[in-house]
């Protein structure tokens, strides 16, 4: 059925189709609207999840590890400070193997204080043992949160799972979407019934202990592994999902790829704009494609490597600093994994978009001439760089 | 619960707090914790949960748990939402019918997860209703990181972040009085208490808490032996000692009612209480002695308070 919705209401829309056990709910821009619309659903009885209305994201994180453990689905959503807030508990709930989902509305971190779009919140949170899938749009949004319970419930992963999409950008913006039957949804999604839960009447569980140096690498290994194993389980998920749907997802999505010659890599819904840009230089027969990142943990460095390893220039673009003083973290991770080419592209990164600032299909079309620019001389110039930043003079 | 209190028949029930935890000897913790989960009903099952602390790490290290029933540790600082979560789930599952019996919520926390970095998480699920009980076991500083002071710290006390010296004299400021802020919570019951005598008092608030619908709040004098510094073989008598100084009264508060459920039969001077412990040495040094007649002083205005609330 098609509908016209903001990513918000697309993900609380989807969460009520889900109808969690248990929400932990608090309000923050701009992810504010998914705990407000879900209270509409309680209120209105079309859901039965105990809706917990803490005082901090520290205790929704909080009441989302506890309620899991206990043997309920739980579910929360942030953005921004709240994730931030949430960091040291973003470890344990991964460390418990707690499959909650978060919902995260990415939105950039203080200071300054600022309400819009880029990735440091989730991107602070990268290493926190989180599965992370980016959206482009409402749809995805809609698509990735129905589609992260049966990824991260599978018992040989039992990950939690982060799904996001861009602050105000992809939250506020209301676009036609395609909402799948509920009980559809439910069928995918299937009961919760974890093997072991605090409330187990025939078999009491321990969380949460003091673990000492000969078990903790060896707890820390297994979490690992379960990371690695979760690639082909998104894959899995993706194909039965494609069966309800008629969408198709892979890690990443690749946009007139096959013979590009010059290639982006980046996330969320930039990549409209980059998509626009793609079609009008291949319009003039400049081979340009794009990567749009879409798992970014487990990070897909293999798969991307043999995308890549055709073309001769590839600009990473993040939206946020990482303040490594040598790139982003998605130029980083990247990098990386186009070391063990035979034959490597050139490569830069532009950090981009700070605090929500704008980037247009123009800005995008520079990036391109760059790359044309490298690949004929062979020159990358400045490594990292950021885009549209004034200087002190325009500033003035 | 019977009517009449039975110690001997009390602690015949199977242990909940099995022996074996790596608490040290004199500590109280291990023994409020036995004392509070011995009030359940045997056919009740619990879910403890635990804050970071002494408790935390000496009665869960991996592989082995010393409870009997299900056990949650999350962090230091979020344990009353840790509780919430867990009877969330409860109430959903419930609701769902996956999952059947009466299950009880009881969190242990330190007073450094609880006076401060706690306070939010357990200010706030008290505000939510949750049905739970929050026991703090009190024992005056940070002793699981190695004895730094916190807001439930006493004047004078010394400890390594207040430490006594040529110009300093232990902590400057007086102990935050939680009981009272959780009072102000207006729940339903909440009560001070500390395992005296054959424990009646600890095992009655404990009972009540368990039994009483929505959040409930304990505070319970936990000393410690490393931190107060005494011989580990007089945990008993300095416990008494504070309860008979008035240090630390035993009271409740039930539906908004006061009520003294302990009162010394000869209220002892301040010093009894002070004089066992290495933490307040100085104290008796010649030249301080002002500051046992202002520690006397404020336990005195404070007990005379308690009286007046309590219609005693």
């Amino acid at each position: 059925m098609s509908h016209r919705l903001s990513g918000n209401e697309a993900v609380a829309y989807a969460m009520k189709q889900i109808n969690p056990d248990v929400i932990g709910a608090f309000p923050i821009t701009p992810s504010t609207e998914i705990p407000e619309y879900f209270a509409q659903y309680v209120a209105n009885g079309e859901v039965n999840t105990e809706y917990v209305a803490v005082e901090s994201e520290h205790s929704s994180m909080s009441v989302c590890i506890a309620a899991q453990a206990a043997g309920a689905r739980s579910v929360c959503a942030t953005s921004s400070c709240g994730l931030a807030l949430m960091y040291e508990l973003l470890y344990v709930a991964a460390s418990c193997r707690l499959p909650i989902t978060l919902a995260c509305v990415n939105r950039a971190l203080s200071g300054p204080i600022n309400i819009n779009h880029d990735y440091s919140d989730s991107m602070g949170g990268r290493d926190a043992g989180w599965i992370q899938i980016y959206a482009e749009n409402n749809q995805e949004a809609y698509d990735n949160f129905i589609m992260a319970m049966p990824i991260g419930e599978t018992p040989s992963i039992r990950l939690p799972v982060m799904t996001c999409m861009d602050g105000f950008v992809t939250s506020h913006a209301v676009e036609n979407i395609e909402l799948l039957e509920t009980d559809v949804v439910r069928r995918f999604i299937g009961e919760y019934n974890p093997e072991h839960y605090l409330l187990k009447k025939e078999n009491p569980l321990a969380v949460g202990p003091y673990d000492v140096s000969p078990y903790y690498m060896e707890h820390k290994v297994l979490q690992a592994e379960a990371m690695k194993a979760a690639k082909a389980r998104i894959l899995e998920v993706a194909a039965e999902f494609e069966k309800i749907s008629g969408r198709c997802y892979g890690l990443f999505e690749e946009y007139r790829m096959e013979d590009a010659q010059l290639a982006l890599v980046l996330m969320g819904s930039t990549a409209g704009t980059a998509k626009a840009a793609v079609d009008k230089l291949r319009e003039n027969g400049v081979k340009a494609g794009l990567v749009k990142m879409r798992v970014f943990r487990p990070f897909p460095g293999e798969e991307l490597a043999r995308v890549l390893a055709g073309t001769r220039a590839v600009a990473v673009m993040d939206k946020s600093e990482g303040f490594s003083a040598n790139g982003g973290p998605l130029f980083a991770e990247t990098r990386s994994a186009l070391y063990d080419l035979k034959e490597r592209p050139y490569l830069i990164d532009i950090v981009y978009g700070l605090g929500g600032r704008d980037v247009k299909v123009e800005d995008i079309e520079k990036v391109f001439s760059r790359l044309a620019n490298i690949a004929l001389t062979g020159e990358i110039g400045p490594l990292y760089t950021h885009m549209g930043q004034r200087s002190k003079e325009e500033m003035a | 619960m019977s009517t009449v209190y039975n110690l001997k028949r009390e602690v015949e029930k199977p242990v909940r707090l099995t022996g074996g935890h790596r608490l040290c000897a004199g500590c109280g913790a291990g023994v409020v914790v036995a004392g509070v989960l011995r009030a359940l009903n045997k056919e009740d099952r619990a879910v403890v949960v635990n804050a970071t602390s002494c408790l935390q790490v000496s009665t869960f290290m991996y592989p082995y748990t010393a409870y009997m029933d299900s056990y949650i540790h999350s962090a230091f600082e979020n344990s009353a939402a840790t509780c919430s979560g867990v009877e969330a789930a409860y109430n959903a599952l419930k609701r769902r019918g996956k999952v059947e019996g009466t299950v009880k919520f009881i969190t242990f926390a330190g007073d450094g997860g609880t006076y401060d970095i706690g306070f939010q998480s357990l200010s706030g699920a008290m505000e939510r209703d949750h049905d739970m009980v929050y026991v703090c076991y009190d024992n005056e500083a940070y002793m699981n990181t190695g004895i730094q002071r916190s807001s439930s710290t006493p004047r004078f006390a010394r400890t390594t972040t207040t430490p006594v010296g040529s110009v300093g004299q232990g902590k400057k400021q007086n102990k935050k009085d939680l009981t009272e802020i959780l009072v102000a919570h207006h729940i339903p019951y909440i009560a001070q208490t500390a395992p005296i005598g054959n424990f009646r008092d600890l095992h009655s608030k404990s009972y009540k808490a368990i039994y009483t619908e929505g959040p409930c709040f304990l505070n319970v004098l936990s000393p410690c032996p490393r931190g107060w510094d005494y011989p580990m073989a007089r945990l008993a008598e300095i416990i008494k000692l504070a309860v008979d100084t008035c240090v630390w009264p035993l009271y409740e508060v039930e539906a908004g009612v006061w009520r003294l459920t302990y009162i010394p039969k000869k209220k002892l001077p301040v010093e009894d209480f002070l004089r066992p412990q290495g933490r307040f040495r100085h104290m008796f040094q010649k030249g301080n002695e002002w500051m046992i007649e202002e520690t006397q002083a404020y336990v005195d205005q404070k007990w005379e308070r308690l009286l007046e609330y309590t219609g005693a």
